[in-house]
């Protein structure tokens, strides 16, 4: 269900599986000739969904689903495990997002299929964590050995945090965390780098230490978040990221972003050879791929 | 001290912070079961001032006292067999309990999805820590 479920030998098997994958994906394309995956999404996330679909297409799966709750049982309310045992019948798999936290996990457990948690809520997003790794592996090379800036919300964004607890996983990672007073990661987080002796820092702004990056994950910083607007005006400008403040930072700096972004990676930086966010996208997909082969018992 | 006869089988559950035993009753369903059970309210107490105790006379292997340790562990268990005490068992935190406690998590899926069972699992046994099995909200709640 998380990425901390399997263990880091494991999870390299996944990436190294997805790598060939990139690297020959005729070898994989009729892998899945004869398997359906079901999309269960009982709120919308369509970019979730459409990785998940393109990933066993291209396995040479089909896929059925749902991308609403509105449109599905749940709207004449049916629960999840009734639900998930219907779907057992019809696939093979099964990706679910929920806005309920741990409903993949009652369907898990009512399942005869394997199902794909593709987010719970605030909870969990694992198969975005596991397309951070495999990004990170992919184009640095290597986890672990490196300095990684986290910026934006640090306080809600669940994708950051997941990444923290799988990242303090390998050795000789440092982080520096940059985010407004308000959006600072949370207390649990920081107490367990403390315990874990891993090193950390937290700063206000951006420029500062993009310098000593390896790695900079950027998030999105929402207006909603302010207890008031000057404070967001003051502060917004320090969270977005620009050529020229790019321009500080290492050659071989990764920036990553979750996507969608709004505004707080310029435009301009996308043709910058250091921006690995689209990459991303498409490594979204080919963990997705592996995953699904693992879980299947066909990898 | 008021009287209450021996038992001959079962548990006298004593160091029971006063006015608690009537919780414990609940928790270790004993309405459900058909036996003799003694309820000591306010009963004087060198170590505590005042506590409660409970005795409970059944088969020995008839209660689940895992549960105990979750509760209260300073509440003290004497199993009893043949009338004399032949065990005070140490309480340990259940590594998991099973609705105990509910989640109170909003957004949590029990909270939509009324015949799941509430189930907590032991995180931090150092801390006695518990988080829900589905949300991993945290039992005792604390700002998070
Ligand atoms: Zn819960």
């Amino acid at each position: 269900m998380s990425p901390l479920d399997f263990t880091t030998q494991e999870l390299d098997k996944l990436f190294d599986l997805a790598n060939d994958i990139e690297r020959n994906p005729k070898k994989y394309a009729h892998a899945c000739d004869d398997k359906i995956l079901a999309t269960c999404f009982y709120e919308p996330s369509t970019r979730t969904r459409l990785s998940f679909e393109s990933a066993m297409i291209r396995l040479g799966g089909r896929v059925i689903g749902f991308s609403d709750a509105a449109c599905s049982s749940a709207a004449k309310g049916e629960s999840v495990s009734d639900t998930i045992r219907v779907i057992s019948c019809y696939a093979d798999i099964c990706a679910m997002r929920h806005p309920k936290e741990g409903a993949p996990m009652v369907a898990a457990e009512k399942s005869l299929i394997p199902v794909i948690n593709a987010g719970d809520g605030g909870h969990q997003h694992p198969t975005q964590t596991l397309t951070d790794l495999l990004t990170i592996r992919s184009l640095k090379g290597r986890l672990g050995d490196f300095t990684v800036g986290l910026c934006g919300d640090l306080k809600f964004g669940r994708t950051v945090h997941s990444l923290i607890h799988a990242l303090v996983r390998y050795e000789n990672v440092r982080f520096l965390f940059i985010s407004p007073e308000e959006l600072r990661v949370p207390d649990y987080i920081t107490d367990m780098l403390k315990s874990r002796n891993i090193p950390y820092n937290e700063v206000i702004r951006l420029e500062d230490v993009i310098a000593e990056l390896d790695l900079l994950y950027m998030t999105r910083v929402q207006k909603e978040r302010f207890f008031n607007e000057e404070d967001y005006i003051r502060l917004k400008d320090f969270y977005i990221l620009d050529a020229a403040k790019l321009a500080l930072a290492g050659d071989d700096l990764l920036v990553l972003h979750p996507l969608p972004r709004v505004n707080e990676i310029s435009v301009e930086v996308d043709s910058d050879p250091r921006a690995a966010y689209f990459k991303q996208a498409q490594y979204g997909v080919y963990v997705r791929m592996a995953l699904i082969l693992t879980l299947l018992g066909l990898a | 001290m008021l009287n209450v006869g021996k038992i001959e089988e079962g548990f006298v559950l004593d160091h029971i912070k006063a006015g608690k035993s009537l919780e414990l009753y609940d928790h270790l369903q004993l309405d459900k079961l058909d036996c003799t059970v003694a309820i000591i309210k306010n009963a004087r107490s060198n170590k505590m001032g005042k506590k409660d105790i409970l005795k409970v006379e059944c088969d020995i292997d008839m209660l689940d006292l895992d549960v105990l340790a979750f509760i209260d562990h300073n509440i003290t268990v004497n199993v009893i067999k043949n009338g004399e005490i032949v065990e005070k068992k140490a309480l340990v935190l259940p590594a998991e309990i099973k609705n105990v406690i509910r989640c109170h998590n909003p957004r949590c899926i029990t909270s939509i999805e009324q015949e799941l069972p509430h189930i907590f699992y032991l995180a931090d046994p150092e801390k006695e820590v518990y988080r829900c099995r589905y949300c991993e909200e945290k039992y005792p709640d604390s700002a998070k």
